[in-house]
Protein backbone atom coordinates (compact mmCIF):
# COMPACT_ATOMS: atom_id res chain seq x y z
CA UNK A 1 0.00 0.00 0.00
CA UNK A 2 1.32 4.03 -0.72
CA UNK A 3 2.33 5.60 2.23
CA UNK A 4 0.49 8.78 2.39
CA UNK A 5 2.75 11.17 0.57
CA UNK A 6 1.88 14.34 -1.09
CA UNK A 7 3.76 15.58 -3.87
CA UNK A 8 3.53 18.81 -5.57
CA UNK A 9 4.78 18.73 -9.80
CA UNK A 10 5.71 22.02 -11.88
CA UNK A 11 8.02 24.39 -13.04
CA UNK A 12 10.67 25.84 -10.28
CA UNK A 13 9.03 29.04 -9.49
CA UNK A 14 5.71 27.73 -8.77
CA UNK A 15 6.87 24.26 -6.34
CA UNK A 16 9.38 25.72 -4.38
CA UNK A 17 7.76 27.44 -1.66
CA UNK A 18 6.02 23.88 -1.26
CA UNK A 19 9.16 22.67 0.17
CA UNK A 20 9.04 25.39 2.78
CA UNK A 21 5.64 23.65 4.47
CA UNK A 22 7.23 19.72 4.07
CA UNK A 23 5.43 18.36 1.05
CA UNK A 24 8.41 16.78 -1.47
CA UNK A 25 8.28 18.81 -4.26
CA UNK A 26 9.49 17.82 -8.24
CA UNK A 27 10.56 21.10 -10.04
CA UNK A 28 10.40 20.12 -14.19
CA UNK A 29 11.41 21.53 -17.18
CA UNK A 30 9.53 20.24 -20.24
CA UNK A 31 6.88 18.12 -21.44
CA UNK A 32 8.85 15.26 -21.28
CA UNK A 33 9.82 15.34 -17.64
CA UNK A 34 6.74 16.77 -16.46
CA UNK A 35 5.22 13.17 -17.88
CA UNK A 36 8.11 10.81 -16.58
CA UNK A 37 7.86 12.46 -13.34
CA UNK A 38 4.08 12.02 -12.71
CA UNK A 39 4.63 8.63 -14.37
CA UNK A 40 6.86 7.34 -11.37
CA UNK A 41 5.17 9.37 -8.56
CA UNK A 42 1.92 8.13 -9.24
CA UNK A 43 3.01 4.45 -7.95
CA UNK A 44 4.86 5.97 -4.96
CA UNK A 45 2.86 8.98 -3.50
CA UNK A 46 -1.14 9.42 -2.36
CA UNK A 47 -1.53 13.17 -3.43
CA UNK A 48 -0.08 14.71 -6.25
CA UNK A 49 -0.44 18.05 -7.36
CA UNK A 50 0.32 19.29 -10.20
CA UNK A 51 0.90 22.93 -12.34
CA UNK A 52 -1.50 23.14 -14.93
CA UNK A 53 1.08 23.06 -17.57
CA UNK A 54 2.14 19.50 -15.75
CA UNK A 55 -1.27 18.42 -16.26
CA UNK A 56 -1.73 19.14 -19.86
CA UNK A 57 1.67 17.39 -20.70
CA UNK A 58 0.84 14.69 -18.27
CA UNK A 59 -2.89 14.12 -19.68
CA UNK A 60 -2.01 10.76 -20.71
CA UNK A 61 -1.17 9.49 -17.44
CA UNK A 62 -4.16 11.48 -15.47
CA UNK A 63 -6.88 10.15 -17.63
CA UNK A 64 -5.35 6.91 -16.45
CA UNK A 65 -5.79 7.37 -12.95
CA UNK A 66 -8.98 9.16 -13.00
CA UNK A 67 -11.52 6.31 -11.96
CA UNK A 68 -8.80 5.13 -8.91
CA UNK A 69 -9.40 6.05 -5.49
CA UNK A 70 -5.78 6.14 -5.71
CA UNK A 71 -3.02 8.32 -6.70
CA UNK A 72 -5.26 11.57 -6.52
CA UNK A 73 -3.46 14.05 -8.87
CA UNK A 74 -5.14 17.59 -8.93
CA UNK A 75 -4.52 20.52 -11.06
CA UNK A 76 -3.40 23.91 -9.58
CA UNK A 77 -2.45 26.95 -10.63
CA UNK A 78 1.15 28.18 -11.14
CA UNK A 79 2.81 31.32 -10.12
CA UNK A 80 2.11 32.43 -13.56
CA UNK A 81 -1.84 32.58 -13.10
CA UNK A 82 -4.78 30.17 -13.60
CA UNK A 83 -5.23 28.66 -17.17
CA UNK A 84 -8.89 27.59 -15.00
CA UNK A 85 -8.25 23.83 -16.02
CA UNK A 86 -9.80 23.40 -12.52
CA UNK A 87 -13.07 24.69 -13.45
CA UNK A 88 -13.19 23.27 -16.95
CA UNK A 89 -12.39 19.71 -15.23
CA UNK A 90 -15.55 20.68 -12.73
CA UNK A 91 -17.86 21.14 -15.85
CA UNK A 92 -16.48 18.34 -17.53
CA UNK A 93 -17.40 16.14 -14.84
CA UNK A 94 -21.31 17.66 -14.61
CA UNK A 95 -21.20 17.47 -18.62
CA UNK A 96 -20.71 13.22 -18.24
CA UNK A 97 -22.83 12.90 -15.25
CA UNK A 98 -26.19 14.77 -15.98
CA UNK A 99 -25.59 14.86 -19.72
CA UNK A 100 -25.88 18.27 -20.03
CA UNK A 101 -23.67 21.48 -18.61
CA UNK A 102 -26.41 22.94 -16.08
CA UNK A 103 -25.18 25.84 -14.80
CA UNK A 104 -24.03 25.70 -10.89
CA UNK A 105 -23.93 28.96 -8.87
CA UNK A 106 -23.79 28.91 -5.29
CA UNK A 107 -26.14 30.92 -4.41
CA UNK A 108 -27.76 29.14 -1.57
CA UNK A 109 -24.91 30.03 0.75
CA UNK B 1 -37.25 -5.45 -32.52
CA UNK B 2 -35.26 -8.73 -32.23
CA UNK B 3 -36.33 -11.76 -30.27
CA UNK B 4 -34.06 -14.10 -28.82
CA UNK B 5 -33.25 -16.96 -30.57
CA UNK B 6 -34.84 -20.18 -28.09
CA UNK B 7 -37.32 -22.79 -28.84
CA UNK B 8 -40.79 -22.20 -28.22
CA UNK B 9 -41.21 -24.42 -25.25
CA UNK B 10 -43.07 -23.93 -21.96
CA UNK B 11 -40.12 -24.14 -19.89
CA UNK B 12 -38.05 -21.46 -21.86
CA UNK B 13 -41.28 -19.31 -21.65
CA UNK B 14 -41.29 -19.93 -17.53
CA UNK B 15 -37.39 -19.17 -17.68
CA UNK B 16 -37.44 -15.89 -19.42
CA UNK B 17 -40.83 -14.77 -16.86
CA UNK B 18 -37.81 -15.30 -14.51
CA UNK B 19 -35.99 -12.90 -16.32
CA UNK B 20 -37.82 -10.63 -17.28
CA UNK B 21 -39.25 -10.18 -13.64
CA UNK B 22 -35.44 -10.08 -12.67
CA UNK B 23 -34.75 -7.02 -15.21
CA UNK B 24 -37.55 -4.86 -14.56
CA UNK B 25 -36.47 -5.54 -10.80
CA UNK B 26 -32.96 -4.46 -11.96
CA UNK B 27 -33.85 -1.09 -13.84
CA UNK B 28 -36.13 0.29 -11.14
CA UNK B 29 -33.11 0.05 -8.80
CA UNK B 30 -30.62 1.25 -10.65
CA UNK B 31 -32.87 3.85 -11.78
CA UNK B 32 -33.52 4.94 -8.51
CA UNK B 33 -29.73 4.23 -7.84
CA UNK B 34 -28.71 6.68 -10.29
CA UNK B 35 -31.03 9.02 -9.44
CA UNK B 36 -29.24 8.74 -5.47
CA UNK B 37 -25.94 9.34 -7.28
CA UNK B 38 -26.88 12.67 -8.91
CA UNK B 39 -27.95 13.98 -5.96
CA UNK B 40 -25.13 13.33 -3.89
CA UNK B 41 -22.74 14.18 -6.97
CA UNK B 42 -24.60 18.13 -7.11
CA UNK B 43 -23.83 18.26 -3.83
CA UNK B 44 -20.31 17.26 -3.84
CA UNK B 45 -19.59 19.20 -7.24
CA UNK B 46 -21.33 22.71 -5.32
CA UNK B 47 -18.57 21.79 -2.71
CA UNK B 48 -15.60 21.50 -5.29
CA UNK B 49 -16.24 24.40 -7.23
CA UNK B 50 -16.49 26.18 -4.03
CA UNK B 51 -13.16 24.85 -2.81
CA UNK B 52 -11.90 25.08 -6.16
CA UNK B 53 -12.08 28.98 -6.66
CA UNK B 54 -11.19 29.94 -3.09
CA UNK B 55 -8.21 27.72 -3.35
CA UNK B 56 -7.22 29.39 -6.49
CA UNK B 57 -7.16 32.25 -5.07
CA UNK B 58 -5.64 32.39 -2.32
CA UNK B 59 -2.87 30.02 -3.67
CA UNK B 60 -2.31 32.32 -6.04
CA UNK B 61 -1.56 35.34 -3.80
CA UNK B 62 0.54 33.14 -1.84
CA UNK B 63 2.66 32.18 -4.64
CA UNK B 64 2.80 36.03 -6.01
CA UNK B 65 4.58 36.41 -2.26
CA UNK B 66 6.78 33.96 -3.00
CA UNK B 67 7.80 34.80 -6.41
CA UNK B 68 8.35 38.75 -4.61
CA UNK B 69 10.65 36.71 -1.71
CA UNK B 70 12.67 35.40 -4.48
CA UNK B 71 12.85 38.51 -6.99
CA UNK B 72 14.44 40.19 -3.61
CA UNK B 73 16.90 37.84 -2.30
CA UNK B 74 18.88 35.81 -4.33
CA UNK B 75 18.31 32.16 -5.62
CA UNK B 76 20.85 30.75 -3.02
CA UNK B 77 19.39 32.72 0.06
CA UNK B 78 16.01 31.26 -0.95
CA UNK B 79 17.16 27.89 -1.46
CA UNK B 80 18.99 27.68 1.76
CA UNK B 81 16.01 29.25 3.62
CA UNK B 82 13.58 26.43 2.73
CA UNK B 83 15.86 23.33 2.21
CA UNK B 84 15.16 21.45 5.57
CA UNK B 85 11.72 21.98 6.40
CA UNK B 86 10.72 22.17 10.05
CA UNK B 87 7.81 20.19 9.35
CA UNK B 88 6.89 17.30 7.66
CA UNK B 89 3.29 16.67 6.60
CA UNK B 90 2.50 12.78 7.02
CA UNK B 91 -0.61 12.05 5.87
CA UNK B 92 -3.38 9.66 6.99
CA UNK B 93 -5.00 7.63 3.87
CA UNK B 94 -8.05 5.48 3.88
CA UNK B 95 -11.10 5.36 1.47
CA UNK B 96 -15.07 5.85 1.81
CA UNK B 97 -17.68 3.99 0.51
CA UNK B 98 -20.05 6.81 -1.51
CA UNK B 99 -23.13 4.88 -3.68
CA UNK B 100 -21.03 1.85 -3.57
CA UNK B 101 -17.85 4.23 -4.95
CA UNK B 102 -14.38 4.02 -3.27
CA UNK B 103 -13.39 7.45 -2.70
CA UNK B 104 -10.01 8.72 -0.62
CA UNK B 105 -10.27 10.53 1.91
CA UNK B 106 -7.19 12.09 4.25
CA UNK B 107 -6.44 13.09 7.30
CA UNK B 108 -3.10 15.02 8.32
CA UNK B 109 -1.36 13.35 11.04
CA UNK B 110 1.94 14.35 12.28
CA UNK B 111 1.80 17.26 10.44
CA UNK B 112 2.66 19.21 13.94
CA UNK B 113 4.27 22.52 13.55
CA UNK B 114 6.97 23.00 15.93
CA UNK B 115 8.98 25.19 13.44
CA UNK B 116 6.81 26.75 10.70
CA UNK B 117 9.56 29.10 9.51
CA UNK B 118 13.04 27.16 8.97
CA UNK B 119 14.88 29.86 8.62
CA UNK B 120 16.60 32.78 10.24
CA UNK B 121 14.45 36.09 9.84
CA UNK B 122 17.62 37.93 9.05
CA UNK B 123 18.35 36.33 5.89
CA UNK B 124 15.13 36.86 3.89
CA UNK B 125 12.55 39.45 3.68
CA UNK B 126 9.25 39.55 5.01
CA UNK B 127 7.25 38.20 1.31
CA UNK B 128 8.89 34.47 2.32
CA UNK B 129 6.96 34.78 6.11
CA UNK B 130 3.99 35.17 4.69
CA UNK B 131 3.74 33.32 1.66
CA UNK B 132 5.10 30.26 3.93
CA UNK B 133 2.34 31.05 6.28
CA UNK B 134 -0.57 31.19 4.14
CA UNK B 135 0.30 28.34 1.73
CA UNK B 136 0.62 26.09 5.11
CA UNK B 137 -2.91 27.42 6.12
CA UNK B 138 -4.14 26.25 2.45
CA UNK B 139 -2.79 23.27 2.64
CA UNK B 140 -5.57 21.54 4.73
CA UNK B 141 -7.73 22.94 2.00
CA UNK B 142 -6.12 21.88 -1.19
CA UNK B 143 -6.51 18.81 0.66
CA UNK B 144 -9.93 18.69 0.96
CA UNK B 145 -10.56 19.84 -2.73
CA UNK B 146 -8.43 16.96 -3.47
CA UNK B 147 -10.89 14.65 -1.82
CA UNK B 148 -13.78 16.38 -3.27
CA UNK B 149 -12.94 16.45 -6.70
CA UNK B 150 -11.55 12.91 -7.36
CA UNK B 151 -14.95 12.07 -5.53
CA UNK B 152 -16.92 14.36 -8.28
CA UNK B 153 -14.83 12.65 -10.91
CA UNK B 154 -15.42 8.61 -9.52
CA UNK B 155 -19.44 9.63 -8.88
CA UNK B 156 -19.10 11.10 -12.73
CA UNK B 157 -17.94 7.68 -14.53
CA UNK B 158 -19.86 5.79 -11.93
CA UNK B 159 -23.00 7.91 -13.21
CA UNK B 160 -22.14 7.16 -16.50
CA UNK B 161 -21.07 3.68 -16.07
CA UNK B 162 -24.61 3.22 -13.96
CA UNK B 163 -26.85 5.11 -16.85
CA UNK B 164 -25.58 3.02 -19.25
CA UNK B 165 -26.79 -0.10 -17.24
CA UNK B 166 -30.31 1.28 -16.99
CA UNK B 167 -30.34 2.02 -20.76
CA UNK B 168 -29.29 -1.65 -22.01
CA UNK B 169 -32.00 -2.94 -20.02
CA UNK B 170 -34.37 -0.63 -20.50
CA UNK B 171 -34.30 -0.43 -24.43
CA UNK B 172 -32.31 -3.81 -25.35
CA UNK B 173 -32.89 -6.60 -22.18
CA UNK B 174 -36.60 -5.89 -21.49
CA UNK B 175 -38.23 -5.49 -24.89
CA UNK B 176 -36.17 -8.44 -26.03
CA UNK B 177 -37.74 -10.42 -23.27
CA UNK B 178 -41.36 -9.15 -24.04
CA UNK B 179 -40.67 -10.16 -27.90
CA UNK B 180 -39.62 -13.53 -27.29
CA UNK B 181 -42.28 -14.22 -24.70
CA UNK B 182 -45.06 -12.74 -26.75
CA UNK B 183 -43.32 -15.42 -29.36
CA UNK B 184 -43.39 -18.73 -27.31
CA UNK B 185 -47.39 -17.75 -26.09
CA UNK B 186 -48.45 -17.25 -29.87
CA UNK B 187 -46.43 -20.15 -31.28
CA UNK B 188 -47.86 -22.57 -28.19
CA UNK B 189 -51.60 -21.19 -28.54
CA UNK B 190 -50.85 -21.80 -32.30
CA UNK B 191 -49.84 -25.13 -31.75
CA UNK B 192 -52.67 -25.54 -29.43
CA UNK B 193 -55.63 -24.83 -32.22
CA UNK B 194 -53.49 -26.78 -34.19
CA UNK B 195 -53.96 -29.87 -32.02
CA UNK B 196 -57.75 -29.53 -31.37
CA UNK B 197 -58.57 -28.93 -34.90
CA UNK B 198 -57.15 -32.01 -35.77
CA UNK B 199 -58.72 -33.86 -33.52
CA UNK B 200 -62.04 -32.15 -35.16
CA UNK B 201 -60.83 -33.39 -38.35
CA UNK B 202 -60.12 -36.82 -37.02
CA UNK B 203 -63.13 -37.36 -35.69
CA UNK B 204 -64.99 -36.38 -38.45
CA UNK B 205 -63.18 -38.39 -40.58
CA UNK B 206 -64.17 -41.53 -38.17
CA UNK B 207 -67.86 -40.61 -38.32
CA UNK B 208 -68.31 -40.85 -42.17
CA UNK B 209 -66.46 -43.92 -42.06
CA UNK B 210 -68.45 -45.71 -39.77
CA UNK B 211 -71.69 -44.47 -41.53
CA UNK B 212 -69.93 -45.70 -45.17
Amino acid sequence: MREGAIAVVGDKDSVLAFKAIGVDVFPVEGEIQARETVHTLARSYSVIFVTEKVAVAADMYIKRYKSRAYPVIVPIPSAEGSMNLGLKGIDANVEKAIGANVFIDSKED
Amino acid sequence: MAKLNVNPTRMELRRLKTRLKTATRGHKLLKDKSDEMIRRFMLYVRENKRLREEVEGELQNALKDFMLARAVSSDAVIEEAIALPGTKIKLDVSSQNVMSVEVPVFNITGGDVQELYPYSFASVTGELDSAVASLSTLLPKLLKLAEVEKTCNMLADEIERNRRRVNALEYVMIPQFEETIKYITMKLDENERGATTRLMKVKSMLQTQNEV
